[in-house]
């Protein structure tokens, strides 16, 4: 377990794997859909969530976390690329297989409300994967939803409410329940605290802990929220533009950032941590994030990286695994010196 | 954030897991066996009044219609050459018509023929539309293409001539007033279930259920249908109105329910010709067309409400 998760083990296969996953979005302009052009939203993004693991995947608004994890349980279709989830390569599997696969693979969402429908009970809602996946039948159903509900913090009582009915962080909690009802291995999580209060937030990710000890469960953490995240992570991927930038333990990243982009998203917390302050001395933010439709040349980042300089135009930096510390980042300034970011 | 918190729910935001401004053993709203249904039932009538009180006319007219030869005090056929026009009297308790026929026995007798054209288009065209709108909307592609330029076609012709075409095809019956009809009605209903089901495809909980692995069946039945009941009972119960006016167009035009069998449409038609010498003849057929209409319109508002669990409760 306490193997660098980015270097290759040998030993055990990660629970789920992705390598060089692509999305491409056709764009059409014009009566007839002819001068398309493509949204690049995930362009060859690699990652793996070692068993019983938490995986962070951070990153702005349209980076591509969200599309990432919707490719890696199948809920979009990917342009190219593998999943490997448990050693099986989940893009050849169909049908029955597929099926199956997906009830060891769930997702809790970002709207606790908006992720229920408003016109089924909760035993509906929490029961709906064990009668898709033909689990449990009738009162063995019952048994196992209120279990659920209290495994989460629920109870029976709440069984045949309606999810209008409970607080926000408790519809999350019934979000979780139906996650957990098929036994799953990895439960994507996007952005699933960010539309609860502080204090509820802390609470779920307490759930989620504990159910990740109790059950041993895999998480994809995806969160715009670096504390959070920071929270959660056991490993860390950074997305810009739909690429990873940077990847590796989850505490080496937050205490020392290599690429300059991890640099300014970890400036840009707010907070009192020395690290932050650290971080705010180096860097600062400018601009916006270009079109991903029409992605600057060579590094993506370059027209925002305070360091860019005339290589970073003309080509794109590789993600380069550092093999003393596993750690990985895709940045010119990297190449010479394989220890300490650019200064 | 350090310390665990299997506690947490009690502190959840703003309720508690026990809201103390609704009654905490909210009744259970599966709909499985047969008491259940009856306390559904129960239910509607103490929550919906207004829909309890349609429900009550709507059965008035179904038992009058059904029990007609019952009911009605004269042979509605019966022509009495020398009593035409008449107006109210105790023996003819709404008048005559032109024919000197009963107009009350008429209008009892009219109610079943109007009630099965009505209730059964707008029955058959909700299903279709709604089943074709809702393939259409959530699987989309070729099928989506399909299906709605065949709609396009029908809604292209202006209904009356289609009606009268289907009219003349079809021979002037009942039944074939009622396939005339869910032709041209149908597309309407499978615009609203289309529209409706491409805003519900897009919310999360559509997501959420693929994410379970629900297949698209599964999907379409048990999340997308529910939700949009409340636009397609509206527009059910404004179609209905329409039903019965536009079988009473087919009818004067000699086309719908073939004479002498009376339909309230026919009876409205009729009358027209004599609104001046004989009101009774236009305000009877008017007036119960008016109540049958304003008891289907009510209907339909409370089960809109009724089946939408946020409202109430």
């Amino acid at each position: 377990m306490s193997a660098e998760p980015t270097v290759e083990t040998g030993q055990e296969t990660p629970i789920l794997e992705v390598r060089d996953l692509v999305k491409h979005y056709p764009v059409r302009r014009g009566a007839f859909g002819r001068g398309a052009g493509v949204v690049r939203a995930v362009d060859g993004v690699s990652f793996r969530i070692p068993r019983g693991r938490t995986v962070g995947l951070v990153g702005e608004s349209g980076s591509g976390k969200s599309t990432t994890a919707r490719l890696a349980n199948r809920l979009v279709e990917p342009t190219s690329g593998q999943v490997l989830f448990d050693g099986a390569d989940l893009l050849a599997t169909r049908g029955r297989e597929l099926k199956a696969l997906r009830s060891r693979m769930q997702m809790v969402f970002q709207d606790p409300y908006g992720s229920l429908n408003p016109r089924m009970t909760v035993f509906d809602i929490v029961g709906e994967p064990l009668e898709v996946h033909g689990v449990s039948r009738g009162r063995a159903r019952t048994a196992r939803v209120t279990e659920l509900l209290e495994t989460v913090g629920l109870s029976g009582r709440d069984l045949y409410r309606f999810p209008h009915q409970f607080s926000g962080g408790q519809a999350q909690r019934i979000g979780i329940a139906r996650a957990l009802a098929t036994n799953p291995d990895v439960i994507f999580c996007d952005e699933s605290v960010s539309a609860l209060d502080v204090s509820v937030q802390a609470q779920i990710l307490n759930l989620l802990k504990r159910l990740q000890r109790e059950l041993g469960l895999s998480y994809l953490f995806i969160a715009h929220d670096l504390n959070v995240v920071r929270y959660m992570a056991d490993e860390l991927c950074v997305m810009y533009m739909g690429e990873i930038v940077e990847r590796g333990d989850s505490d080496a990243v937050f205490a020392d950032p290599r690429h300059p982009y991890t640099q300014l998203l970890l400036a840009a917390i707010p907070g009192h941590d020395p690290a932050t302050a650290k971080a705010k001395d180096r860097a600062v933010a400018r601009g916006e994030v270009p079109s991903p439709s029409a992605p600057p040349s060579g590094c993506r980042f370059h027209t925002r990286c305070p360091f860019a300089f005339e290589r970073c135009t003309a080509e794109a930096p590789r993600l380069r695994t550092s093999p003393a510390t596993g750690r990985a980042a895709a940045c010119h300034l990297l190449d010479d010196t394989s220890e300490g970011g650019p200064s | 954030m350090s310390s665990d918190v299997s506690t947490g729910a009690r502190h959840d935001g703003q309720a508690s897991p026990e809201p103390p401004d609704r009654p905490a053993a909210a009744p259970p709203a599966r709909r499985r066996s047969l008491a259940e249904w009856r306390a559904g039932f129960t239910r509607f009538l103490r929550t919906e009044p207004l829909g309890a009180v349609s429900l009550v006319l709507i059965a008035l007219v179904v038992l009058v219609a059904v029990f007609a030869p019952l009911v009605a005090p004269h042979d509605p056929l019966l022509q009495n050459r020398t009593r035409i026009t008449e107006g109210p009297s105790a023996q003819f308790l709404l008048g005559t018509d032109d024919l000197g026929r009963d107009v009350l026995s008429r209008l009892i007798y009219g109610a079943r023929s109007s009630m099965l054209i009505a209730v059964l288009t707008t029955a058959i065209s909700l299903v279709l539309g709604t089943v074709f709108g809702v393939v259409s909307g959530y699987l989309g592609r070729t099928r989506d293409l399909l299906i709605q330029r065949v709609m396009d076609t029908i809604q292209s012709v202006p209904p009356l001539v289609l009606l009268l075409f289907m009219a003349v095809v079809l021979t002037p019956s009942i039944h074939g007033t009622i396939i005339a009809l869910v032709i041209v009605i149908t597309p309407s209903f499978n615009r609203v279930a289309r529209a409706e089901t491409l805003r519900i495809k897009e919310e999360p909980y559509i997501e959420a259920a693929r994410a379970t692995g629900a297949g698209a069946l599964r999907i379409m039945t048990r999340h997308v249908l529910p939700n949009m009941m409340a636009p397609l009972l509206t527009m059910a119960s404004l179609l209905f109105a329409g039903v019965i006016i536009a079988e009473s167009a087919l009818s004067f035009l000699g086309i719908g329910t073939p004479p002498p069998t009376p339909s309230w449409g026919l009876m409205l038609s009729e009358g027209v010709r004599y609104v001046e010498m004989a009101p009774w003849m236009v305000i009877a057929p008017g007036v119960v067309l008016s109540l049958a209409v304003f008891a289907f319109n009510l209907l339909g508002d409370a089960l809109r409400d009724f089946l939408d669990p946020r409202l109430h409760r």
